[in-house]
């Protein structure tokens, strides 16, 4: 019988009872997505999912930038997964690409080198008195989401089409490296063929833009932007994808990373103040959204209770594109009802 | 405008639609051992007019070939034509030659 190459694409998704943890940057930057992808999986798909309270860090941003020791990181993912044993799930899920990449890479090393895992226990033993079990099931959230893309859809109120052309958007999706560059059997699609965005645009009714740069870094890259200095290449490499598509004049950027979302998003700020450069017509630059983000306001969220206006570039044009209502008085009201004070303009970009 | 402390740093890319590749053509057709070249950078250790000056073959031939021709009329006239390196290379690339072709080659298109 033939072998089927296309299965070693697939990638196996749990079903139901998933351990949730938070990311870093998202929390920061993005911190209505992660609230929107629990509400997602317990409202809309009625899934069981779990968000520890006593989470913290994947030492992911240390680790890559090589001031945090392999076996540290080993011993703090070691007690992460201790967390999920005590909670008493096995499937655990990163909100973060990073933390996904830094768990792969722990569990390949574990698995490889038994001896490791034994060391990395006797740590966590000696500093915590606490055991761990390595998960049955490691998926990222933008797993999740695409798993159940097509039941998603039927509970949306929008799609990705131009209410004014009655067109399909034209949709970037970025990736993050760490989630299938690193170990490609790790990714829907595997580094090739990478369809966990590109099939949640497809299944809402948008199109994926193919540009020539669009497997490019985003440019966060770690080492590229801890040191002022060498923030050079980090904007040259987002500014390389910028010049890329901006021929095919996207609608919107979506990622399913922290840093790409945050580094395309800025970026954009920073090119505009350095050069008097948007990749847009009008001035305004293209939105970038997480995967959670898109997801939520086809489902008909507040796109200020998801966050939008905590973006670089702000997303008006692309909710009237699409046909989401929302209230401009209420764009900066704190979580009090207080109305917070508006935010600096920036001297190029419009906002 | 804001000081970021950092500057986007220039691509060096080089989109070979957009280069002139006449040259290397017609350097193919008089040097056709040109295309062998491995930058391996034999010749370049080797050569005597590298020792003194900033002379380097192996660096001109990766720039001949990507069409990237700026300056290098004025670079190849430090060579002595001594051909150590055409002796000295293990794809067996006519360097001295290829040197020669050069020069006349650019000589050419820069008179048009």
């Amino acid at each position: 019988m033939g072998k089927h190459y296309w299965n070693e694409y697939q990638k196996t998704i749990a079903e139901d009872n998933y351990f949730y943890e938070r990311s870093c940057i998202r929390q920061t930057f993005f911190p209505g997505s992660e609230t929107a992808f629990l509400r997602i999986v317990k409202e809309v798909l009625e899934k069981n999912i779990y968000d520890e309270e006593n989470q913290h860090t994947c030492t992911g941003i240390g680790y890559h930038a090589d001031v945090v020791p392999l076996e540290t990181t080993m011993t703090v993912v070691a007690r992460l997964f201790s967390l999920m044993k005590d909670a008493g799930y096995e499937n655990y899920v990163p909100s973060c690409v990073t933390s996904f990449g830094v768990f792969s890479e722990m569990i390949e090393i574990w698995n490889h080198q038994p001896e490791t895992l034994e060391k990395t226990r006797e740590y966590l033993r000696k500093a915590t008195g606490r055991e761990f079990d390595i998960p049955k099931n490691l998926v990222h959230p933008s797993d999740i989401i695409y798993k159940f893309r097509h039941e998603l859809k039927e509970k949306m109120k929008y799609s990705l089409v131009n209410r004014f052309t009655g067109k399909p958007l034209q949709i970037v999706e970025h990736i993050g490296c760490h989630y299938a560059k690193i170990f490609p059997e790790k990714g829907v699609g595997k580094a090739e063929f990478p369809h966990v965005l590109a099939g949640m645009i497809e299944s809402w009714g948008g199109e994926v833009l193919d540009y020539p740069e669009r497997r490019h870094c985003c440019g966060f890259g770690f080492r590229h932007y801890l040191v002022q200095e060498n923030r050079g290449y980090s904007i040259a490499n987002t500014k390389k994808k910028f010049e890329s598509m901006e021929p095919f004049e996207p609608d919107f950027i979506v990622a399913n990373c922290p840093g790409c979302t945050m580094f395309m998003d800025k970026w954009q700020y920073t090119i505009a103040e350095m050069e008097n450069k948007t990749y847009d017509k009008d001035g305004y630059g293209i939105p970038v959204l997480t995967y959670e983000e898109m997801a939520g306001l086809l489902l008909g969220y507040d796109p200020w209770e998801l966050g939008l206006q905590l973006h670089q570039i702000q997303s008006e044009i692309l909710l009237d594109k699409i046909g989401i209502p929302y209230n401009p008085k209420e764009k900066y009201k704190g979580a009090s009802g207080k109305i917070l004070p508006k935010p600096e303009r920036p001297n190029h970009l419009l906002v | 405008m804001i000081k970021f402390g950092f500057n986007i740093s220039e691509t060096r890319a080089i989109n070979l639609e957009d280069c002139d590749l006449e040259n290397v053509k017609k350097l193919h057709r008089e040097v056709s051992s040109f295309k062998l070249c491995v930058s391996c950078g034999a010749c370049s250790a080797t050569c005597s007019a590298r020792q003194f000056t900033d002379f380097n073959i192996r660096k001109i031939h990766a720039s001949f070939r990507r069409g990237q021709y700026a300056g290098l009329q004025e670079e190849l006239k430090a060579c002595m034509l001594c051909g150590k390196c055409t002796l000295v290379c293990p794809r067996g690339v006519n360097l001295r030659s290829m040197i020669i072709n050069m020069r006349k080659i650019l000589l050419e298109s820069n008179k048009k």
